[in-house]
């Protein structure tokens, strides 16, 4: 049989993180902004000041330009399942299609309905009316993030499902573990909130912008206590939210922590990198260090990880060697296999099933059966199968290392913005200080790059599973010929890129025109 | 095997199904933009045109990711065998639905790279080749498509892929067959209808009316005559039918033709539809009496005709994808279905609908109460 092209899953990798990199760079302000939105219009609807409703349209206008390229950048995510990745849409879709679907009837059309009513309803609906719609713009736009981070959780951590040797596909069997998986819980409580605080420095940027031009500065001020209470409960949140994932990232996919942390050789007491180089030679089972420079925090990462100093933290070498004790997902201690007997145990599953259909076909239940027996003892390895090698498990650990160490860097920094902000607001001392405006405008660029770093952390330190364990990538993709995907990926790029410097330039308009120009 | 599909896998072909009517229906948006050259000569018709249209923009393309992913939920094997397998179509398609949802929001906004014509040019290859496309994509359900499905490959660590294509133009071999063109063509000429007719309803302007009334009745002709061309075509070929007995795909003559004859309902539904659509058609202009009703008309008797037809591409023993290379690769309702269990939790959820059905009628009232004048669009604050 004829043997895939390798170059046809990177393509067809670079071009799905390429549409959903340039989809988080306009939805994150969406779901934080249509919240802010909507609390600055109830001001006016309780106060009945022009100003409030100002504000408000005016924070709108630039929500409408980033929605746009949102949305648009939305459908070809999920069309790009179907159409670069095919297997994966048989082999999970059973499970996955459903949060999409529920997706599009729940949330995507509260969010579409509603939106133009935001819009064009000011003379049209009562002014409760409109505050409803932009408050259901705004769920609407997070219960749309709500399903498709179930989903991208399931992948993370697949449950509540069974493997269905009949159909050649998992099959969902319980809905509310999918729905209720605590990853799928921390991964949604994670995200949408990193969209709050995204939508948070926007706000307090573009203020600070106006107070440096010494332009809107009611407008700017009031903006700005607003986005700084809404952006530290946020950010504080996030913390909270991180560490239970670095928790759930250690127990469930451990070399996404050992990647995360540049973590070769596993031990207790494992320290926190504050830190690091890494050694760009280093790789996994040689003797080289693994960090040309690197201060740590003592015992912090096994703190982190598991609650304890003396717990031990596996290493990327552990992991492919196995031997270390480790609590699996029923919760018991055992000892972990290494990743070439998991290889072995997944080509036994791979060939059980093609045995099980052939028996089932001719009718032979026995031989089905026993066939069965062994796909069912050997799933939980059935994805290793389809590797060749045991490094075919580590994901690229410079990407993932720098991604999350900026990621956290940034989160705190954040904190640290948000609350020099109110007290400067407090006290009036806003405009006193050009230097802290100029820093809280530069930060704007930053907290996307923080959104950026953190899915490429949850994503790239996840390969090369589609689905943990259980489908790589390579087994996932669609059988078009490579120049095809290239083409495409080209044609993206070309036009994602247009739409980006597209809807910078408008933004820059008409932060400029400002309120009074907002039409 | 017996060939039985239960009732949820028949609910939930018939929530696809609908979808796609609405999703037709709703491509009286795409109609829209096209005639937007034809119908508004000034700036200020053009954008009132926009304006209108772009009201509505987002309902279209809402269904359309709908329809996309409870077809994914419902009939996954459908989703990976077309979406991976007739590549270029869909890639067609969705890039024609990017440019379409910035450009209603980019067009009059200073700084927006492109320039005003540009977007006004993309909404326009938007409705020019998104309705032909999806037309001709639909239509590979009632033609079939180059596939082959085989679920054992999963077994090979080499090259685990189910479905693949048999020829490397990936779905772009549909232009070939004159029945996928005629439908294409169908829902080209059936989208400007629906958006003049929803011009003529949504503004209020004498010239404006007058030439969209004009474009009706133009459009009226060559969809006429496609769409029963496509129909009398797809009635006089071989359908794909299933044994109900072992399950076997096998050519039957008059297959689709059959099923209505089967399935009285639908071809009641078929043919009120088609009576709604002339109704809506003339009484819009041919009639003495000036009438803006046109598109209510039109769009219902859309929404049953599709639905009658994509009804009965799945009900009756049929199968609702055929392989024209391999007969048993064929999809069907039973074959490329979510597990039961899948498709219960998704049909408590569809209980919803009917919520979501009145909150968007409740929205298209509410902005839809007063008419799109020249004096709203100067006084509007928001306009696109």
């Amino acid at each position: 049989m004829e043997q895939m092209d390798l170059s046809l899953v990177d393509w067809s990798r670079a071009q799905f993180a390429l549409t959903a990199m340039y989809h988080w760079i306009f939805v994150p302000l969406t779901l934080g902004l249509a919240f802010l939105i909507a609390i600055m219009e109830t001001f006016y609807v309780k106060t009945g000041d022009e100003f409030w409703k100002k504000t408000t349209k005016f924070w709108m206008t630039l929500f409408g330009i980033n929605f746009a390229i949102g949305v648009a950048t939305g459908i070809i995510l999920e069309f790009e399942f179907g159409t670069n990745w095919s297997n994966y849409s048989w082999f999970v879709g059973d499970i996955f299609g459903a949060p999409l679907a529920i997706e599009g009837i729940m949330a995507f059309f509260m969010e579409s309905t509603f939106i133009a009513i935001m819009f064009f309803g000011w003379n049209k609906v009562s002014k409760k009316a409109h505050l409803a719609a932009s408050w259901l713009t705004a769920i609407g736009a997070n219960l749309s993030a709500l399903w498709i981070l179930v989903a991208n959780a399931w992948m993370q951590y697949p449950t509540g499902m069974r493997f269905n040797p009949d159909t050649a596909r998992n099959e969902m069997e319980n809905f509310w573990d999918v729905l209720f998986s605590p990853v799928a819980i921390n991964k949604f409580l994670h995200t949408v909130t990193s969209g709050y605080v995204t939508a948070a420095v926007f706000v307090l940027g573009v203020s600070s912008w106006y107070l440096l031009k010494k332009r809107e500065t009611l407008l700017a001020k009031r903006s700005i206590v607003i986005a700084s209470v809404f952006g530290l409960l946020s950010s504080l949140f996030l913390v909270m939210t991180g560490d239970s994932s670095a928790k759930q990232v250690a127990e469930k996919q451990p070399m996404k922590l050992a990647a995360m942390e540049g973590l070769y050789d596993g031990t207790t007491n494992a320290g926190l990198v504050a830190l690091g180089v890494l050694n760009p030679q280093k790789e996994a089972g040689d003797k080289r260090p693994a960090f040309l420079f690197k201060v740590e925090i003592p015992s912090a990462l096994s703190i982190l990880s598991f609650g304890s100093s003396s717990a031990y933290v596996p290493g990327i070498n552990d992991i492919l060697k196995g031997g270390y004790m480790y609590t699996n997902t029923d919760g018991k201690s055992e000892i972990a296999k290494p990743t070439a007997a998991r290889i072995s145990d997944g080509k036994k599953a791979i060939a059980a099933f093609g045995s099980y259909q052939t028996a089932a076909k001719a009718g032979n239940r026995t031989e089905a059966s026993q066939h069965l027996g062994v796909l069912n003892d050997n799933f939980k390895s059935f994805g290793y199968g389809y590797l060749t090698h045991p490094k075919d498990i580590i994901p690229n650990v410079p990407l993932t290392f720098y991604s999350f160490h900026i990621m956290v860097t940034l989160g705190f920094f954040f904190i640290a913005l948000f609350v020099a902000s109110l007290f400067f607001a407090f006290n009036d001392m806003l405009t006193k200080h050009r230097w802290f405006l100029w820093i809280s405008l530069l930060s704007t660029p930053l907290v996307y790059l923080a959104g950026q770093t953190g899915w490429i952390v949850a994503e790239v330190g996840r390969q090369p599973w589609v689905i943990q364990d259980i489908m790589p990538s390579v087994a996932a993709v669609s059988r078009i010929d490579t120049s095809s995907v290239m083409v495409t990926f080209m044609l993206f790029v070309l036009i994602f890129t247009m739409l980006l410097i597209a809807e910078i330039g408008i933004m820059l308009k008409q932060i400029k025109k400002g309120p009074e120009g907002e039409h | 095997m017996e060939y039985t599909p239960t009732l949820l896998q028949e609910y939930w072909w018939f929530i696809v199904s609908l979808l796609g009517s609405l999703l037709v229906f709703l491509l009286f948006v795409q109609g829209g933009q096209m005639l937007l050259f034809r119908i508004g000569k000034t700036a200020e018709e053009k954008t009132m045109i926009i304006n209108s249209l772009g009201r509505k923009w987002e309902f279209t393309f809402t269904t359309l990711v709908t329809f996309g992913g409870a077809f994914f939920a419902s009939f996954p094997l459908f989703y990976s065998t077309s979406f991976g397998g007739a590549y270029w179509v869909w890639m067609a398609i969705l890039f024609l639905f990017i440019v379409q949802a910035v450009s209603y929001e980019y067009r009059k906004k200073p700084g927006n790279l492109l320039g005003s014509k540009t977007y006004e040019v993309f909404l326009f290859l938007n409705g020019f080749g998104g309705t032909f496309l999806l037309g001709t994509a639909v239509a590979t359900l009632f033609t079939g498509g180059n596939f082959y499905v085989n679920k054992m490959n999963l077994a090979s660590a080499g090259n685990p892929i189910i479905s693949s294509w048999a020829n490397p133009w990936h779905g772009l071999e549909a232009v070939a067959d004159y029945r996928n063109i005629l439908l294409g063509l169908a829902v080209f000429f059936l989208a400007r209808i629906l958006g003049a007719l929803y011009i003529i309803n949504s503004i209020e302007h004498e010239t404006i009316f007058t030439r969209a009334q004009k474009l009706v009745l133009h459009n009226a002709v060559p969809f006429l005559l496609t769409f029963v061309g496509f129909l009398i075509s797809i009635f006089l070929s071989d359908g794909f039918a299933i044994n109900p007995a072992t399950s076997k795909v096998y050519l039957l003559k008059y297959k689709l033709f059959t099923n209505l004859i089967e399935m009285p309902v639908l071809l009641a539904l078929l043919l009120a539809g088609v009576c709604l659509v002339i109704w809506g058609i003339t009484s819009t202009t041919l009639s003495a009496k000036r009438s803006t009703k046109g598109i209510w008309f039109c769009g219902s008797g859309t929404i049953l005709t599709v639905l009658s037809l994509l009804l009965s591409l799945g009900y009756n023993n049929t199968a609702y994808y055929p392989s024209q290379i391999d007969l048993q690769s064929s999809l069907t309702i039973v074959n490329s279905s979510s597990s039961t269990y899948t498709l219960t939790v998704m049909s408590v959820v569809s209980i919803l609908i009917p919520f979501v059905l009145a909150y968007i009628w409740y929205a298209w009232r509410a902005m839809n109460r007063k008419k799109v004048t020249l004096e709203e669009m100067s006084k509007e604050t928001h306009t696109y």
